[in-house]
């Protein structure tokens, strides 16, 4: 089971980074169709921004993603004993490689785990979580961070971050010329009908690419989360833990400054959103069902 | 004809025969190993018991019989010959019991509990439990595979020609037996 996770895990990053190259291309014709009459033009600047985003996230994933949440890296077990111990059992039963290991001083409770693959694997913790959580609790949140490695979740979130944040940056892109450069369109000789459906569908295209991308990137962590929850309890054999863990972070504050685009990343919801936008936006399944399902092993 | 088909069969069935041998090998060094992390984290816990008698000595009421036990647990820990793995574990069985008991006790001491050095101990001991704890996991999973790899047609022939013999499970002390039942069906 777990290995056709692994599996699965590695082919669905390869649809993803598909996927989302074409919704970037897509994305970058139709710009340069609104702006310069010119999709050719718009597709290549695409796709030299999402190659570039693609090939720092690849070769820097751990530093960019723990620098955009604030996260300081710890290279020694007597700056966090406890938290160092567990990371070292969870790594030891999982048999994954030590991860790097992160601090984010934050209240609220939360964690993620980030990287290319296990070799390369990072996990983040808030000091928060450090307070409030027992060791059983955190060994549970730490299992679960460790499961994520281990199944390759963390290089599949690392590549969908890299390529919704080069849609997020064509998109403010596009945001500033609208302002400053974007009435040059009127000005030129193309004026037939079909430049109106043309820039339509290309309007609708930069207000729905992000759309799209945050979807995918969604329901590419729910069913992970209840999978990775799984695989924690498998670890440390204590389902109660983790349970009183995921009670513990659901009832506390959001985070004070987690980047918005890492939200799937962390074990809860940091910005702890109620359900606004329907399920469909929702990075995580709701705790509730966690727990559910956790409570039946 | 006839014979470039036997020897095709011949290379097949070689490629399979050193393919089980090795995966054979594979697991029990699997086995081995695991063996050997539960065997550091034995010594280590055996280095870090006379600092701990060391650092409440000057607690002189601290519970001096569960420290008695402990040290006697040791003692008998140390002189266990290194390949009687089943002896081995039950003594470090009792011995994480009765130290898990002294830790419980530590709470009615609040002067101990104040000694940053004893509870850097602690700390040092409970990762040291967790870590056995673990490792007896890895083992026992590692043992597991094994067997099935010894008992299942068609790979336990090659594991009868060579003798390989299944390592017995290590014993889980009572408190900790109650495994979950992680069921992974429901993630297809």
């Amino acid at each position: 089971m777990l290995y056709e996770q692994i599996a699965s895990n590695k082919r669905r990053t390869g649809y993803v980074m598909f996927g989302f190259g074409l919704l970037v291309l897509a994305l970058g014709a139709a710009l340069g169709d609104v702006f310069w009459s010119n999709w050719v033009s718009g597709t290549i600047i695409a796709a030299v921004v999402a190659g570039v985003y693609m090939a720092i996230m690849i070769s820097q994933s751990t530093n960019v993603v723990m620098s955009m949440n604030h996260a300081k890296e710890i290279t020694s077990v007597d700056q966090a004993p406890q938290l160092w111990h567990m990371i070292e059992d969870m790594a030891l039963v999982g048999k994954v490689p030590m991860p790097r290991v992160f601090i984010i001083d934050d209240p609220s409770p939360n964690a993620f785990a980030t990287g290319n693959d296990p070799a390369h694997a990072a996990v983040a913790v808030t000091t928060g979580i450090m307070d409030r959580l027992d060791r059983e609790e955190l060994e549970g949140v730490i299992g679960h961070e460790i499961s994520h490695v281990r199944n390759y979740d963390i290089r599949l979130q690392t590549i969908a971050l890299a390529l919704s944040s080069a849609i997020g940056l064509l998109v403010s892109f596009a945001n500033n010329w609208f302002w400053w450069g974007g009435s040059r369109r009127r000005s030129d000789d193309r004026d037939s009908g079909g430049n109106i459906i043309g820039l339509v569908i290309s309007i609708l295209l930069i207000i729905l690419a992000p759309l799209a991308a945050s979807i995918a990137q969604m329901a590419l962590s729910r069913n992970r989360e209840y999978l990775a929850d799984a695989s924690s309890v498998a670890l440390t054999r204590n389902p109660q833990g983790l349970i009183s863990a995921l009670r513990k972070i659901d009832d506390s504050q959001p985070m004070r400054a987690a980047d918005p685009n890492s939200s799937a990343l962390y074990i809860g919801d940091p910005f702890k959103n109620k359900k606004k936008m329907g399920d469909l936006f929702a990075t995580h399944p709701p705790i509730a069902d966690r727990i559910a399902r956790l409570e039946k092993m | 004809m006839g014979w470039i088909i036997l020897i095709v069969v011949v290379a097949i069935l070689a490629i399979w025969y050193v393919s089980a041998y090795n995966g054979l090998i594979k697991t029990r060094t699997y086995v081995q190993e695991s063996w050997s992390q539960i065997d550091v984290q034995l010594k280590r816990r055996n280095d870090l018991i006379p600092n701990l008698v060391s650092t409440t000595k000057g607690y002189a009421n601290y519970e001096q019989g569960t420290l008695k036990k402990v040290v006697a647990l040791r003692n008998q820990l140390t002189a266990i010959p290194a390949d009687d793995h089943q002896k081995t574990m039950a003594v470090s069985n009792e011995l994480s019991t009765t130290l898990r008991s002294l830790f419980a006790l530590s709470e009615n001491y609040p002067d101990l509990k104040a000694n940053t050095q004893f509870t850097n101990l602690m700390e040092e001991l409970t990762n040291t439990e967790n870590k056995i704890a673990y490792s007896r996991q890895l083992y026992n999973s590692s043992v597991a595979s094994m067997t099935v790899k010894i008992q299942s047609f068609p790979s336990n022939i090659v594991a009868k020609i060579h003798n390989f013999q299944g390592s017995e499970y290590l014993q889980v002390p009572e408190e900790e037996k109650t495994t979950p039942k992680v069921n992974f069906d429901d993630f297809k």
